[in-house]
């Protein structure tokens, strides 16, 4: 019986170290409304780890990121041509996420290897996909970097090192403040649970942004019957011309 | 205040675009230019996607056009048969400006020749005006007579009409071609040719200066709004709350720019036209010519 035991427990050694951990996520709302004074908004990822034994000494990685939807975009670069300053290069970026952001528990490197982040693409340069670039420019690589240098600036690309607190090696939260300039569509977020920089575990949630109330009507509208909607933007504008035009008049006696 | 753009899927403030469409509205008032050469590269500077920012102003140009023609009619200051006759010409023009541009963009390079062809004409145009109202503005404060037109070729060609508002009886080729080349170069340039139309008007069909803009602003009516339809319907870019932000600006404007208009001399009101021509036409050249701070820029889907 007690030999029995000890193997049981020799057999249980090596699974040990390696708990099975499972991430479990929230978000603080998964839908947003743009409407006519929408500014911004704040979005709250929190969660736990769920394990069956308690956590190893060191505690996990946890890594946040939020990605708006893919679109194809054109980069150019300009160089000088004689005295004049001309777009020279063109590059066709298949899909770059519309915004981006990554929050770590600590510094990228500490959290997340290299070969974890190309599987999983959980950086910013992970996501943007170039096509046909290699052939064309000298350097593909600095026109992804550029397009994160200028989103970046508009808050539409982030990376927010110790951004998620995490408690107890078990309890983690994070907020992400999503800018006023968002595109609408569903939005993803991925959430990774990383050891020595080796995901672990992982799980996912969907944020759905769309436009309400008046910005939903006229967008719908725009798209759906144009004929009615260009000659509804032109009425507005004779009638306003008139209507400047007649007060104007009134005021002159 | 800040408002969420339906359709550019920017948030921006208010009461800046409020502002913007008033100053341009003045100026379309006074001088009889749509100021779709000023309000786009605005609105590009404020965040708005080029193609937004061009369609939706093309829109507000309809507005505060219609304003200020309102203004100008009760001033008996617009010529009716020169306008539709520079109309028909115009539109004959953008047919085949949009063929010509179309070949360009096939060959590439299209950004560039608009640049360079916007800092040529308006440099030249400008220049030229301002040479000339500045000898005019001399001659007028010395108590010179000012020039009798003279007659020349273009009086000589057949097909003669009575442009009244204008005191004008001449042949209706000169006005057909200068419609039809102002509507080429706005079709290339993504203009409405008000800058260009303008001193055409003055220098080329020799009409006084105050029936040109009220004239000028009559047929940028129609081509704005012909514009406005065309994007409306085949990119969907028109984006009607910046549209009515900014015409709400633009009609209140043009009325005050229209009043500023009657106040001035012929002269001065040619000399500051041309000040404004050469002002945006110093400030394109600079970018061309200055090390831009991103070397790097995003367009939209190609």
């Amino acid at each position: 019986m007690t030999r029995l035991f000890w193997l049981l427990v020799l057999l249980l050694v090596p699974v040990k170290a390696p708990a099975e951990e499972e991430l479990i996520a929230g978000l603080s709302r998964n839908r947003i409304s743009i409407s006519a004074n929408f500014d911004g908004s704040e979005i709250l990822i929190f969660g736990a780890v769920k394990r069956d034994a308690p956590a190893a000494e060191d505690p996990p990685g946890v890594i946040v990121t939020i990605e708006g939807p893919k679109t194809p975009l054109t980069l150019r670069r300009k160089d000088r041509m004689g005295p004049i300053w001309v777009n020279v290069d063109t590059v066709e970026v298949d899909r770059a996420p519309s915004f981006y952001a990554v929050n770590s528990s600590g510094p990228l490197r500490d959290v997340l290897t290299h070969t974890s982040d190309m599987r999983h693409s959980i950086t910013v340069e992970q996501a943007i996909r170039l096509v046909g670039a290699s052939g064309l420019v000298e350097d593909p690589s600095r026109f992804t970097e550029a397009l994160i240098r200028i989103r970046e600036r508009n808050g539409l690309y982030q990376t927010n090192i110790s951004a998620v607190t995490v408690r107890e090696s078990t309890l983690f939260d994070t907020s992400v403040v999503l800018p006023a300039n968002l595109v609408e569509g569903v939005y993803t977020s991925r959430l990774f649970l990383t050891r020595n920089g080796v995901v672990v575990a992982q799980a996912s949630a969907a944020i759905n942004v769309e436009k309400v109330g008046l910005e939903r009507f006229l967008y719908a509208l725009a798209h759906q019957d144009a004929l009615l909607y260009g000659l509804l933007s032109l009425a507005i504008a004779v009638v306003a011309g008139w209507g400047a035009s007649a007060v104007f008049r009134y005021l002159q006696g | 205040m800040q408002i969420y753009l339906p359709i550019a899927e920017v948030s921006v403030n208010a009461f800046l675009l409020l502002g913007l469409g008033g100053v341009v509205g003045i100026l379309s008032g006074m001088f009889g230019v749509g100021g779709g050469f000023l309000i786009t590269p605005l609105l590009f500077f404020v965040g708005i996607p080029p193609a937004v920012a061009v369609a939706t102003s093309a829109n507000q140009i309809v507005a505060s056009s219609f304003s200020a023609v309102l203004a100008h009619i009760r001033r008996k200051t617009v010529d009716f048969p020169m306008g539709l006759v520079l109309l028909v010409g115009g539109l004959i023009g953008a047919a085949i400006g949009i063929v010509i541009f179309n070949i360009l963009r096939g060959m590439g390079q299209v950004d560039l020749l608009v640049s360079l062809s916007y800092v040529v004409f308006l440099g030249t145009i400008g220049g030229l005006m301002f040479v000339e109202s500045l000898n005019a503005l001399r001659n007028a404060r010395s108590g010179k007579p000012p020039k009798r037109r003279k007659h020349n070729w273009i009086h000589a060609l057949p097909l003669k009409m009575k442009f009244r508002a204008s005191g004008l009886y001449i042949s209706v080729i000169p006005p057909l071609l200068v419609g039809v080349s102002v509507g080429v170069l706005a079709a290339i340039m993504g203009v409405g040719g008000g800058f260009i139309m303008v001193p055409a008007m003055i220098y080329l069909l020799g009409m006084p200066t105050k029936v040109v803009i009220g004239t000028s602003l009559f047929q940028i009516i129609f081509v704005t709004a012909f514009t406005t339809l065309l994007h409306a319907v085949t990119n969907q870019t028109v984006d009607l709350m910046l549209a009515l932000l900014l015409l709400v600006g633009g009609v209140v404007g043009a009325q005050f720019g229209a009043r500023i208009g009657t106040l001035l001399k012929a002269e001065q009101l040619r000399i500051l036209l041309a000040i404004l021509v050469l002002a945006v036409c110093g400030k394109l050249a600079l970018d061309l010519l200055l090390e831009p701070a991103e070397l790097y820029s995003i367009a939209g889907a190609a």
